[in-house]
């Protein structure tokens, strides 16, 4: 076809995303930026150009870069040790142990279940007196622990349940990718002599490389997105010990109602993910096998 | 000297363990649930005694029926998912199929914007999205929830990458049989992304199964409410936590999706092997 | 023919005219109104059968009862609603969030509303505990509706295996002490399998501190909204004697004690004294299966007790004719035979004096006597933390409790520092 043709059939084809992308993603953007060099405006006084000061203040506050470094952390926590579970269970469900069928299913209820209300079941096997962990922990004479309760253990208890949810989801990618790849080579390899885990580190997981990228940009982004929890078991406490990045916009915007500077703090989250997707889409393009 | 027996015993061992593992594994993983049957089966008395012989009840189920209308709240969620999929599915094969297989001047740099999507997500957001909802007088309804989602940054990139694997002969062979570039796509392209568009879908379904933050300021109505915003009244009461109707409320409004994963689990993860992520 | 048809379009026209009209004249007033649920129950039954009797009575009237989740969600909801143009009539929020509203310009006062000498007679027939953080400035700018105090439950039968007298729950922060310890109960190998009593800290401890520090002689911030007080001794002094209880004499959960789990810790005998909101009576008298009393909360220098709960604002974004009807409303539901019985039903504290003398409440009252030690209490009760910018002024003591709670900083440090950040908020306010 012509090239004017090409282009207005292409242009065609982009034009409902393009729009609502447009409308919900690029404008919303800027406008946030545009926002985070204003004053927030509030009912009898009006909004006037402000500068860096948001910038200034957010350096300034502790609290700021205590959500920075606990999300740091979380993510840190929760990204490797989600992907390598989903990997374990896979491999698991895969071979054939007995009980697969009840494992898959085991390993993926907590995706159905919305995080809303598994929060609160997780708040009661953390209640300190009478809660499943404090049960079994009396069986085995440990003392009495509140896990929510202080600063060290609340975000570690929070990472636990990002990463029970999470695992099983990533393991139906893992399963599948598994199931696809060609019996042929396992049985070569076996003839060869090669132990399972040479296999598995020389064979399998290269081959799963396209699957363990797209499951890592899951949990990336979900690494900043998903605040139901907190919102549900801690409420960012105790002092701030469990205060996301999203988590504290959500407060600064919706609770104090300073919507300037919640828009600088979404600035900052922005750049975060923006640099996380940089590295892996440099490396998607690049390592993907095209059959 | 590894003899043969050895060498099977030790696999044996290394077998049971790992067959241990996964079991413990398992229990643990299901152990949020288990307990959610607990409670939501027997009156708030043994919701943290775990008693063999407790009195079984469905009063919790009672109450929290009456106490939101979980049924509309089901039905509302169902439309939400099933819309934003549809949707996204249409718009982002066709936007795909335009980056993977069209030339046209600035598509590196819209592709680029495209994907800025990827990073600033509409949870992030909110306040301008509001805005621009009640602007288009579309706020409160289950359209709203989805539309800021319905262009997909995340599907366009993989179902454009799909695309580029398919072989440009069959494209070639289908526009020799006289198709127009959008029966190609249908005929060739979209038969060949199966496993892509069915991993994408289970994505969407459970990211907006689960998604709560934007559905609760966007929403105000009954007939709008998702079941995650429905959940939450119980989750901030004065009068603390009742788990037994917690509970009871969430196996309400999860059973049908937990059953149907039980039943098509087989099926599911077949059609993903059929040809895998890639 | 022409006659004819000339005829039926001036008919035709004249029958529009009147329907016209009439649909112009008897349009209902639209009143969309917000309330959360902070309580169990059902609350959504007990609002929409309000809204039909409403309506029902004043049938130019159509409400519009929307729920809209905790009161942090309403005030979220009512807030954004505000900033982008589209805000309900009137809203059940936070009485705390008077100063918040104001600012934003989103709510006009009471007093332009209030003409007639009834009108003067109902709004001062409200408990002035209540009223304290409905006015400022000299202008009323919300009514009460659904408010409540902390209430000490205790459990009669660990009195009675402890020692204590059932009938007398403790009166001062001394008695208070004593009985934990008494009531403080240790297993073989040391560990606690009873607290004495437990002072939730979670999500908003300020409250609970308030109970403290008022009964420590002061309260946290002046009527204006625009200073606090968290470093003065006397609060200083509350907080440390909170810590005692956990450091010193040990019969106080440590780390940060979960509100909403404390009324289960209850039932569980795995605490012997609560402090909570009196809106937890109903929970607390369907759970507990063992003999329960409530008390006033106890004195140091002063009885005391900050208030809570939700009051009623207009909006000012609403037509005169909207706003009287809403007007007309919040009359109509705090009637005092319909406070008393929302407050029979809901657990919260009725909120006017004659309310609490209506047959119907007298009688609940006289069968079941812990409901009215939240009324008792009212004389004591004081306004609840409440300043401009409250949110943030408000999260800055609650991040210096938790600290100290948590032993990461003095009572001295987390006072101090918390009454610095919250001197840098108010600056602009004075």
């Amino acid at each position: 076809m012509t090239r004017t043709r090409e282009w207005l059939y292409a242009w065609l084809l982009l034009l409902p995303a393009a729009t609502l992308l447009a409308l919900f993603t690029h404008y919303p953007a800027i406008a946030n930026l545009w926002h985070s060099f204003y004053s927030t405006p509030r009912g009898s006084r009006p909004v006037t150009f402000i500068g860096l000061d948001n910038y200034r203040a957010l350096i300034d506050d502790p609290i700021f870069w205590q959500a920075l470094s606990n999300n740091l952390w979380y993510a840190l926590g929760t990204i490797p040790l989600s992907i390598a579970l989903a990997l374990l269970m896979a491999v698991w469900v895969n071979g054939h142990l007995p009980g697969r069928g009840f494992l898959r299913l085991a390993y993926f209820t907590p995706t159905v279940l919305p995080m809303i209300a598994v929060a609160n079941i997780w708040l009661f096997f953390y209640t300190p007196g009478y809660g499943l962990l404090e049960q079994v922990t009396g069986l085995f004479g440990l003392p009495s622990h509140n896990w929510l309760g202080s600063r060290s253990t609340a975000l570690p208890a929070l990472m636990v349940v990002t990463v029970w949810k999470e695992a099983g989801f990533f393991m139906i990618f893992y399963l599948a990718a598994l199931q696809s790849m060609s019996p042929h080579l396992a049985d070569v390899a076996a003839i060869e002599g090669a132990s399972r885990s040479y296999f598995f580190r020389r064979v399998t997981l290269p081959l799963l490389m396209p699957t363990t990228l797209f499951v890592l940009v899951n949990a990336v982004i979900n690494a900043f997105r998903v605040v139901d929890h907190i919102v549900v078991m801690t409420r960012g406490g105790p002092d701030n010990a469990t205060a996301l990045l999203l988590y504290y916009i959500f407060e600064i915007g919706f609770r104090f109602w300073d919507s300037s500077y919640a828009a600088a703090l979404t600035m900052v989250l922005l750049t975060l993910l923006a640099a996380a997707a940089i590295l892996q889409f440099a490396f998607l393009e690049r390592r993907t096998h095209y059959q | 000297m590894i003899t043969a027996t050895g060498v099977q015993a030790s696999y044996r061992i290394s077998r049971s363990l790992e067959t241990l593992g996964a079991w413990v594994l398992g229990i643990l993983w299901v152990m949020p649930l288990f307990y959610a049957f607990w409670t939501a089966f027997h009156p708030p008395a043994f919701s943290t005694h775990f008693t063999p012989g407790a009195p079984v009840t469905l009063q919790n189920f009672v109450k929290a029926w009456q106490a939101a209308p979980f049924a509309r709240y089901f039905v509302n969620t169902v439309i939400l998912v099933t819309m934003v999929l549809a949707a996204q599915l249409v718009l982002v094969t066709l936007a795909a199929y335009a980056f993977a297989r069209f030339r046209f001047p600035g598509r590196d740099v819209v592709f680029a914007l495209v994907l800025v999507q990827l990073m600033i997500m509409p949870d992030v957001l909110i306040v301008e999205n509001y805005r621009t909802m009640t602007a288009l007088g579309i706020k409160d309804t289950i359209l709203s929830i989805g539309l800021p989602y319905m262009a997909s940054a995340f599907g366009i990139f993989l179902l454009r990458q799909t695309f580029k694997t398919v072989p440009r002969e069959l494209d070639e062979a289908a526009r020799v049989e006289g198709c127009s570039p959008l029966q190609t796509l249908w005929k060739v392209y979209v038969p060949l992304a199966r496993p892509t568009y069915i991993a994408y879908a289970l994505v969407s379904i459970s990211y907006h199964w689960n998604n709560f933050l934007w559905p609760l300021i966007i929403t105000n109505s009954v007939e709008s409410r998702p079941v995650t915003v429905g959940l939450q009244v119980f989750s901030a009461t004065d009068q603390g936590i009742d788990w037994s109707i917690i509970s009871a409320a969430t196996l309400m409004t999860t059973g049908p999706l937990l059953i149907a994963f039980l039943l098509f689990q087989r099926q599911f993860v077949q059609s993903f092997m059929r040809a895998g992520i890639r | 023919m022409k006659v004819f048809m000339g005829m039926w379009s001036w008919l035709a026209a004249a029958v529009v005219a009147v329907v016209a009209g009439s649909a112009l004249a008897q349009a209902p007033v639209e009143v969309p109104f917000f309330y959360p649920v902070a309580v169990g129950g059902p609350i959504t039954k007990i609002i929409d059968r309000f809204a039909a009797d409403f309506e029902k009575e004043n049938p130019g009237i159509k409400l519009h009862p929307i729920y809209s989740g905790s009161y942090q969600e309403s005030i979220a909801k009512a807030l954004t609603a505000v900033k982008s143009g589209d805000p309900p009539v009137t809203s059940i929020l936070l009485s705390t969030d008077m100063f918040t509203l104001i600012d934003e310009d989103a709510i006009v006062p009471f007093d332009d509303l209030i003409k007639t000498a009834d009108d003067r007679a109902w709004l001062a027939s409200f408990y002035p505990a209540f009223m304290e953080n409905s006015q400022t400035g000299g202008k009323t700018w919300g009514i009460p509706f659904q408010r409540s105090t902390i209430v000490l439950y205790y459990d009669k039968d660990a009195f009675r295996e402890a020692g204590l007298d059932p009938n007398h729950p403790p009166a001062t922060w001394k008695e208070m002490t004593e009985y934990a310890q008494k009531l403080t109960k240790r297993d073989a190998s040391g560990n606690v399998t009873r607290w004495g009593v437990q002072i939730p800290s979670s999500g908003f401890p300020y409250w609970l501190f308030q109970g403290l520090t008022i009964e420590n002689g002061v309260n946290l911030m002046n009527q204006a909204g625009t200073a606090v007080y968290y470093d003065k001794p006397e609060v200083i002094g509350a907080l440390q004697y909170w810590l005692d209880l956990v450091n010193r004499y040990k019969v106080h959960p440590p780390g940060i004690v979960e509100w909403g789990t404390t009324p289960k810790d209850f039932f569980e005998r795995k605490v012997a004294m609560m402090w909570t909101t009196t809106g937890n009576l109903t929970n607390v008298r369907s759970n507990a299966k063992f003999d329960f009393g409530v008390g006033m909360l106890p004195a140091n220098k002063q009885r005391g007790s900050p208030t809570g709960g939700g009051n009623f604002y207009i909006f000012k974004k609403s037509t005169p004719a909207q706003r009287e009807a809403a007007f007309r409303f919040i009359k109509w539901v705090t009637a005092p035979e319909r406070a008393a019985q929302w407050g029979i039903d809901t657990g919260y504290v009725a909120v006017r004096a004659d309310a609490w003398d209506t047959p119907v409440m007298k009688q609940y009252v006289a069968g079941f006597a812990a409901a009215a030690v939240a009324r008792d209490q009212l004389p004591f009760a004081k306004a609840e933390l409440s300043t401009h910018d409250n949110q943030r002024v408000t999260k800055a003591l609650n991040d210096g409790l938790q600290a100290a709670l948590t032993g990461t900083k003095t009572p001295e440090q987390a006072m101090k520092d918390a009454q610095r950040e919250a001197d840098r908020l108010l600056r602009s306010y004075k």
